[in-house]
């Protein structure tokens, strides 16, 4: 190894953020998706591990990794539909429902998964964006998996699509006035259920990158927690994929801060530094809620409870 | 006019006669039981659905249920074992919920009220275990109360989200108990399982007369019934209730919305933490990595199921105490995986969650068909 001193943790910490950012990215771009459209769907941690479970056992039964993405992606839409269908009873409190769907999602998961802990599945690729360099350090942090390319391409496309599509146009109505909306002869539960199906799908997407690339393998404390960060995080980027994107890499970066400081031998405090990405989230809620007035892009009808 | 608009439970001139006060007072507390009950039953129905697809017998699984949980009395003493610290836990959901508040991070609270009681224990060795124990669950009970009215505060004042603030805090909580259970507070002597000092056998709660059980379960009742009074009995509780049904109104009447919300988010986190201790002190001994049993995440199926209601989470707790203490026999004798319970509760919990929707559809179940008599009936036809 190159003796490159503390550089190396700063390149293992951006290397990190890079691999540890993906599953953050995709569930957050798929909660700004729900959010949008007036709804919180909590549910997309216990979405994100059925989808790291239902990708990694779908990659060792069929031997093809996307297959299992395939499968993690109609996992975690069919539980964004389930979550749309059954809020749109009256009187379902969106918040409660999410988290008995974490419960069960995680549950399933858990109860379907034991038997794929330990046989092990075919990785999805990555792209080496860093041959140019002849440090190892730098060609490992720079090694980029294909979902986090897609999910840079997501937020761009989505950033432009909920401003420059009609259907952006309608989601946002949605989830900016539901009265509006239905005077528009818009179906505003249909178009929530739509839009919570799509945020499932991306979290599913999400889950299939933690088992199927980094960590790279499946177990009952595969996301502990990353499902609900992201949901977090939508706040602080203002429910703009944009700033999803530049969010999800910050949060990523504070998640490989543990491992990073491990990797060169300081490993006190292992376990204040792996809750770092949770302090983080605390104290970036902190920062952006505010108590008296409206957040600047938050949907009208969210968290109105009904 | 009077006769129809009357609230049937109003003591007005033209009210109805105390007998069918009392049906209609039996009607509403049927609704109450008979939707969850309902939705209770059909989530066993579902489940058995998905048992028949794996090809397993449902009647073999509640049959383990059953022995597991409640068929025996070593089997009932296990439930009741489990189901003492749903009881602080599903508190620390329900009493929030005065305040419309959904705070999921009992978990937290529960594992560092524990490590807080392990951590004192020491310090207190000189004290009569009279003083020294109500020490070390004060102790616990504090650290709880800062760690979740730290949520309420942050909710109240800076109008944080307190549902995924808690569940961070809880998240935080478990990383620092880890912490101290590895670094300051380990005892040398645990090396496989780290783990605190041990608890002297004099601090050590006991079991309650007659039972197997620790006095955890007594308290836990305790704290139900102490709980439901503060929320349906005193001023505290009503002026909670307004708060969490329209704060503004709450504020314009004066109501101190901020520290309410502190207060009883504080007593939950507080009642949670005391589950921890009963845990450390009663079961366990020690503080140690078993502390993170999930209970926190059972508690907010128990008050979901009990509806908030301080007094139904008695009965919930035991029945999901006998549910999880049945888990380990389900799984030897039936060969399905441990999480067949948690499938099993987040069924129960979409399901309670979606019978919300029915209340108040069912004539049967209201007051008015019940205090309308035939005296009464052509006055509202008059009247209307």
């Amino acid at each position: 190894m190159t003796d490159i001193g503390l550089w190396s943790v700063l390149i293992a910490v951006i290397g990190g953020a890079i691999r540890v950012s993906t599953p953050f990215l995709f569930v957050s771009l798929g909660e700004t998706i729900t959010e949008r459209s007036g709804r919180i769907n909590l549910g997309l941690e216990g979405t994100l591990v059925f989808g790291a479970m239902s990708a990694y056992a779908t990659a060792v039964l069929t031997g093809s990794a996307w297959a299992g993405v395939a499968v993690a992606g109609l996992a975690g839409g069919a539980f964004g539909l389930l979550h749309g269908w059954i809020c749109r009873f009256p009187r379902v409190n969106d918040v409660a429902v999410g988290i008995a769907l974490m419960l069960f999602g995680s549950g399933l998961a858990f109860f379907f998964g034991k038997p794929f802990i330990q046989p092990s599945a075919p990785q999805l690729p990555a792209l080496a964006f860093g041959s140019w360099s002849d440090l190892p350090q730098i060609q490992a942090a720079l090694r980029v998996n294909v979902l986090f390319v897609i999910g840079a391409a997501l937020s761009v496309f989505l950033w432009w699509a909920l401003r420059n599509t009609r259907v952006g146009l309608i989601v946002r109505i949605a989830g900016d006035s539901a009265d509006a909306a239905r005077a528009m002869g818009y179906d505003v539960d249909r178009v929530r259920l739509l839009a919570t199906g799509a945020g499932g799908v991306l979290a599913g997407i999400g889950g299939a990158y933690l088992s199927l690339y980094y960590p790279g393998s499946w177990n009952e404390g595969i996301s502990s927690g990353q499902g609900l960060m992201a949901v977090a995080l939508v706040v602080f980027a203002r429910w703009n994929p944009l700033a999803c994107f530049g969010a999800a890499l910050l949060f990523g970066g504070a998640g490989a801060l543990g491992p990073a400081l491990q990797s060169v031998g300081i490993s006190q405090g292992y376990y204040l530094f792996y809750a770092a990405p949770y302090v983080l989230t605390l104290g970036v809620l902190i920062a952006t809620s505010s108590p008296d007035r409206a957040l600047a892009g938050a949907p009208g009808e969210l968290g109105q409870g009904k | 006019m009077v006769a129809d608009t009357a609230h049937p439970d109003l003591d007005s001139a033209g009210s109805p006669s105390p007998a069918l006060q009392v049906r209609a007072w039996i009607a509403r507390r049927t609704e109450a039981v008979a939707i969850p009950l309902g939705a209770v039953a059909t989530g066993f129905a579902l489940f058995s659905l998905f048992l028949i697809a794996l090809g397993k017998s449902p009647a073999g699984f509640l049959d383990l249920i059953y022995r597991g949980g409640f068929g025996s009395p070593f089997a009932l003493q296990n439930s009741l074992q489990r189901a003492a610290p749903l009881l602080f836990a599903a508190l620390c959901v329900a009493l929030p919920a005065r305040l419309g508040l959904v705070v999921i991070g009992g978990e937290g609270a529960i594992v560092l009220g524990g490590v807080a009681a392990a951590a004192i224990a020491p310090a207190l060795a000189g004290l009569p275990p009279v003083l020294g124990i109500p020490a070390m669950a004060l102790c616990a009970a504090l650290a709880g109360a800062a760690w979740i009215g730290a949520v309420g505060a942050l909710r109240a004042y800076r109008g944080v989200n307190e549902t995924i603030a808690s569940l961070l805090m809880s998240y935080i909580a478990i990383a620092l108990s880890n912490h101290l259970i590895e670094g300051l507070l380990r005892d040398p002597s645990s090396l496989n399982k780290p783990s605190t000092r041990a608890i002297a056998e004099a601090f050590r709660v006991g079991p309650m007369p007659g039972m197997k059980v620790h006095w955890g379960l007594g308290f836990g009742v305790l704290a139900c019934v102490a709980a439901w009074v503060l929320t349906e009995r005193t001023t505290l509780g009503f002026a909670a209730r307004i708060a969490g049904g329209n704060v503004r109104a709450a504020q314009i009447q004066g109501l101190p919305v901020g520290r309410l919300i502190v207060g009883f988010t504080a007593l939950g986190g507080a009642l949670a933490a005391l589950a921890g201790f009963f845990e450390v002190t009663a079961v366990h001994g020690n503080a140690n990595a078993s502390l993170v049993a999930g209970y926190g995440y059972t508690g907010i199926l128990v008050a979901f199921l009990a509806r908030q209601n301080p007094l139904a989470i008695v009965p919930v707790a035991f029945l999901l105490g006998g549910i999880e203490a049945s888990g380990g026999l389900i799984q030897r004798r039936m060969q399905l995986p441990d999480a067949t319970v948690l499938v099993l509760e987040g069924l129960l919990f979409v399901l309670v969650l979606m019978s919300e929707t029915l209340y108040g559809r069912y004539k049967v179940f209201s007051p008015h068909l019940w205090t309308r008599t035939r005296a009464a009936a052509p006055v509202m036809a008059v009247a209307s």
